[in-house]
């Protein structure tokens, strides 16, 4: 027994230290991932991967070049620490660009702050402006860490989804042809709302929201005094010629607006772990008190390649040779050889208009894998699973983007990820056409 | 507006129409009233936005100054270590994301090297966290297991980001200083001590964990497996945790041995044990750490981890994780880096400190780590009519970089509000630099000393 303690109270203080959970508060119903278990059911039965967004081709050549370059090179200070918010090199080239792409004279000092990838940048956003009590409106289906760290901060989510129109007769669906209801989307908005997260081009669906859809969204933010995170780190994979229109240009919008960028996507280095923040200075130096106080410095080697990487962009831009060209044409033909396979086998694919997913209707293969009234798994999930293990083929189910309260009302779907090898998709294409085959039966 | 089926070629007719469009819509939407966003950042990042560095960083752009104050290495990393990443970056799949807890192969090497030192089996998949540097599992650690209500014991001077962090958990930060045993001056880090009864009344029913830093940053004591067990005996007994931040385990100097005090009785089911590459291979700019403990106490960890940035970077992981298998091989080889680099920083601590002593200074000589403290106060710099608000260190590394062109750090920014009177007399010098460096120091020195002669 302790010195000098009545045993009564040492045993007190103890009982009411173990009857509490070792782990904080903030943790609770934020610790399931549901990548996690795709990621391990991918590795052990997956014959053809199109779950998980990463390419399987090579980054540009000149990225890896200037990556050997740094790295064996003279200057050895690569490999210390580097400007916390963002190392000089890489966050003027970001506000050149930035600049030129928001239309406003941006401080690479004061507008910009580099990240651990998108996914910090989020982080540290959510972060510094979300308390308990406020609301953030977050739209269906979305990139599923939005919730947990919303949750994480304080926050309540506020969901509010894109409805699919009926496409025209005989055509195919277009991520287009997902909307908001105006109405709808005033209504989710409150005095508590703090934030919107807006995601555009949007993972999954690919849809590329159009001016008037912006300004939809950022009159409702200016009548609120809403501040828009806007995660647009697939902002170059745009297709058919479609203009992007970033919300931080709409009038009113620079001042409430951070918006993110990702070198993972911009380059196909998603291993890299390099994003980024822009923005009015009064809201990146909340974003900044969050960063410093969570991870500090980002790694030099992979920013100074970055910047390196941007240098050689802004050189060739607009010009045939950019990857910024190059990168989109090459990932349209993949989304229109996986679209047809696709249609080919009587699944119906929603033509995306940006990244590189896409999502596909699979009722027709319903006879495959029955619905179980009451199942705990939503029907998409237990598709996706069932096509994993029989088919080797690895998608991953639309669900996995909605809340748990609305994860079955589009549970007809799963994504694919086309940013693959032309063996890869043609791989996939002989699966598809294999089993069209045994479902016609002899 | 220009109507561009192609965005991008016209972009600069475009970008200066859209500019003028812009310009006549905001003149219209600020007559119709629209306003910057008026309302409130979170709570958690008031008054944590400040903090030392953003000054004395900026510090080492300017070459005409030695810079002895930020932990930044100027030597060069081994060079198998950078071969090792150019290798992993002509690897197109090594470009990729990677297992969000930690790369597999490097999760294993940390198993293994670490399997070797705590001398227990450690699950690479479980026991382990990769994080972005040392800095990033003091935060997921934090995050994971302190919240409003919560106190947390840190030991003073101590590693500048313990506080803020612990304030952003919603914690209180609990201060013990480490005090001179001989009163006068200090010849070394060992001098510098807890008082047991001082640290037992630190802790209570509220007390959620301490932080302990060995070997120690800035004063560079390395804590001895009897002052370990007073601080494990404590742990025990109120149920609390401890956070090891071992950062420099390796840098250790001849007669002195880093014990890990997740491997005292009873401790590994509470201890967080944080380690680094940075400093284990002299690469700070990699930003990678680790943390390892139980599976029980990292699952929190990783749950923090996969909802702030999911992964570390894939490239920098698998090099590290080869770079790893090369010394671990070589473990009880003095050839091994986890050797060889104490051995070259203690040449360079005897020197700077003898550098110091020439100026009539007498540093307190670190048994670990690579930063050594000196007492300034003796060399009588009267600083009195400048800024009465600012600490006298703080005032001190001012005067000295404008007048001498030479940088450290004031320790006053390592301790809590209470503690700042007893170090402001200290300031921490780093001694892992090229000898160059370490050159030009000693003429500045040696100038300094004709000048006060």
């Amino acid at each position: 027994l302790p010195l000098g303690k009545a045993p009564s109270s040492f045993f007190l203080s103890s009982q009411a230290k173990m009857s509490r959970p070792v782990q904080a508060q903030r943790l609770e119903g934020v610790d399931k991932n549901l990548w996690v278990e795709y990621v391990k059911l991918a590795a052990t039965y997956a014959k053809v991967n199109l779950g998980q967004g990463f390419p399987d081709f090579p980054p540009p050549d000149f990225l890896k070049e200037a990556f050997t370059r740094v790295v064996r090179g003279e200057d050895h200070t690569v490999h210390q620490y580097t400007r916390a918010f963002g190392h000089p090199p890489l966050v003027k080239m970001l506000a050149q660009l930035y600049g030129k792409l928001l239309g406003q004279d941006l401080d690479p000092m004061s507008n910009v702050m580099v990240t651990v990838g998108a996914y910090q940048a989020l982080f540290c956003c959510i972060q510094a402006f979300v308390d308990k009590g406020d609301e953030v409106v977050i739209i269906e289906p979305f990139f599923d860490c939005y919730e947990p760290m919303v949750r994480m901060a304080g926050g309540t989510p506020v969901f509010i989804p894109l409805r699919p129109k009926a496409p025209k007769d005989g055509k195919l669906m277009s991520s287009a042809d997902w909307q908001l209801d105006p109405a709808e989307l005033a209504s989710k908005f409150s005095e508590r709302t703090k934030a919107l997260v807006l995601n555009s081009p949007n993972n999954p669906l690919g849809k590329v929201y159009s001016r008037a859809e912006l300004e939809l969204i950022a009159d409702l933010c200016m009548k609120h005094d809403a501040l828009c995170i806007s995660d647009e780190v697939y902002e170059w994979l745009i297709y058919d010629g479609r203009e992007n229109v970033r919300i931080a240009t709409l009038p009113g919008m620079w001042d409430r607006t951070v918006t993110i960028g990702s070198a993972g996507k911009t380059f196909n280095v998603t291993g890299w772990k390099v994003g980024w923040t822009v923005g009015p200075n009064q809201l990146l130096q909340h974003v900044r008190t969050m960063h410093q106080n969570s991870v500090y410095h980002c790694a030099t080697p992979t920013q100074e390649v970055v910047a390196q990487g941007f240098q050689r962009e802004l050189e060739h831009y607009g010009k045939p040779d950019s990857y910024f060209i190059q990168l989109p044409r090459e990932l349209q033909q993949k989304r229109d050889q996986l679209i047809q396979s696709l249609v080919a086998v009587g699944m119906k694919p929603v033509v995306p208009e940006g990244t590189y997913f896409l999502v596909a209707d699979i009722s027709e293969f319903k006879s495959e894998v029955p619905d179980v009234p009451n199942s705990d798994k939503p029907y998409d999930s237990r598709f996706a699973n069932w096509m994993l293990k029989n088919k080797g083929l690895a998608a991953i189910p639309l669900s996995t983007f909605y809340c748990e309260a609305h994860k079955n009302n589009y549970s007809n779907f799963i994504r694919f990820c086309f940013a693959k090898e032309d063996a890869t998709l043609k791989a996939a294409e002989d699966i598809l056409q294999k089993w069209k085959l045994e479902k016609a039966g002899p | 507006m220009l109507s561009a089926p192609r965005s991008f070629c016209c972009l600069g007719i475009r970008t200066y129409r859209l500019r003028t469009d812009l310009l006549s819509r905001s003149i219209k939407s600020s007559a119709s009233g629209t306003m910057a966003f008026r309302r409130k950042n979170a709570r958690r990042t008031e008054g944590l936005d400040s903090n030392v560095w953003v000054e004395f960083t900026k510090v080492a752009a300017d070459p005409s100054i030695v810079n002895l104050g930020q932990g930044l290495p100027d030597i060069c990393p081994p060079s198998y270590v950078k071969e090792e990443l150019a290798n992993a970056a002509a690897v197109d799949r090594l470009n990729q994301y990677t297992r969000g807890f930690g790369h597999p192969s490097l999760v294993k090497a940390l198993s293994q090297v670490y399997e070797r030192v705590c001398g227990r089996k450690i699950d690479p998949l479980t026991d382990i966290l990769v994080t972005v540097g040392g800095y990033g599992s003091l935060f997921s650690a934090i995050q994971a297991l302190v919240e409003e209500g919560d106190e947390v014991i840190m030991i003073e001077p101590f590693y500048d980001c313990y506080e803020p962090m612990v304030k952003m958990a919603g914690g209180k930060p609990v201060f013990i200083p480490l005090r001179n045993k001989n009163g006068g001056s200090s010849a070394s880090s060992a001098d510098w001590v807890l008082d047991p009864a001082e640290l037992a009344s630190k802790f209570n029913s509220k007390t959620k964990a301490i932080i302990l830093n060995t070997p120690h940053n800035p004063i560079g004591k390395v804590f001895t497996r009897e002052e370990l067990q007073v601080i494990a005996d404590l742990c025990i007994k109120h149920d609390t945790l401890c956070i090891s931040d071992e950062v420099y385990e390796w840098l250790v100097y001849k007669g002195n041995k880093h014990i890990k005090i997740a491997t005292l009785p009873g401790m590994w089911e509470r201890t967080i044990t944080i380690g680094s590459a940075g400093k284990t291979y002299s690469v700070t700019g990699w930003k990678l750490g680790w943390s390892i403990g139980p599976q029980n106490l990292i699952k929190h960890l990783q749950v923090i981890h996969q909802n702030t940035l999911y992964t570390c970077s894939t490239p920098l992981q698998e090099a590290l994780a080869q770079a790893f298998w090369i010394d671990y091989k070589r473990m009880d080889d003095p050839d091994c880096y986890f050797h060889s680099l104490p051995r070259e920083l203690e040449s360079k601590r005897d020197r700077m400190a003898q550098l110091l002593r020439e100026v009539g200074l007498k540093p307190v000589i670190p048994e670990g780590g690579y930063f050594m403290i000196v007492d300034v106060s003796m060399l009588n710099v009267d600083l009195s009519d400048v800024d009465k608000n600012q600490p006298y260190d703080y005032k001190f590394v001012r005067w000295m970089i404008s007048s001498k062109k030479l940088s450290a750090i004031p320790l006053s920014a390592f301790c809590g509000p209470e503690t700042k009177g007893q170090f402001e007399k200290y300031i921490r010098f780093c001694f892992i630099k090229k000898d160059s460096t370490l050159d030009a120091a000693e003429v500045i020195l040696k100038n300094w000393k004709k000048q006060t002669a």
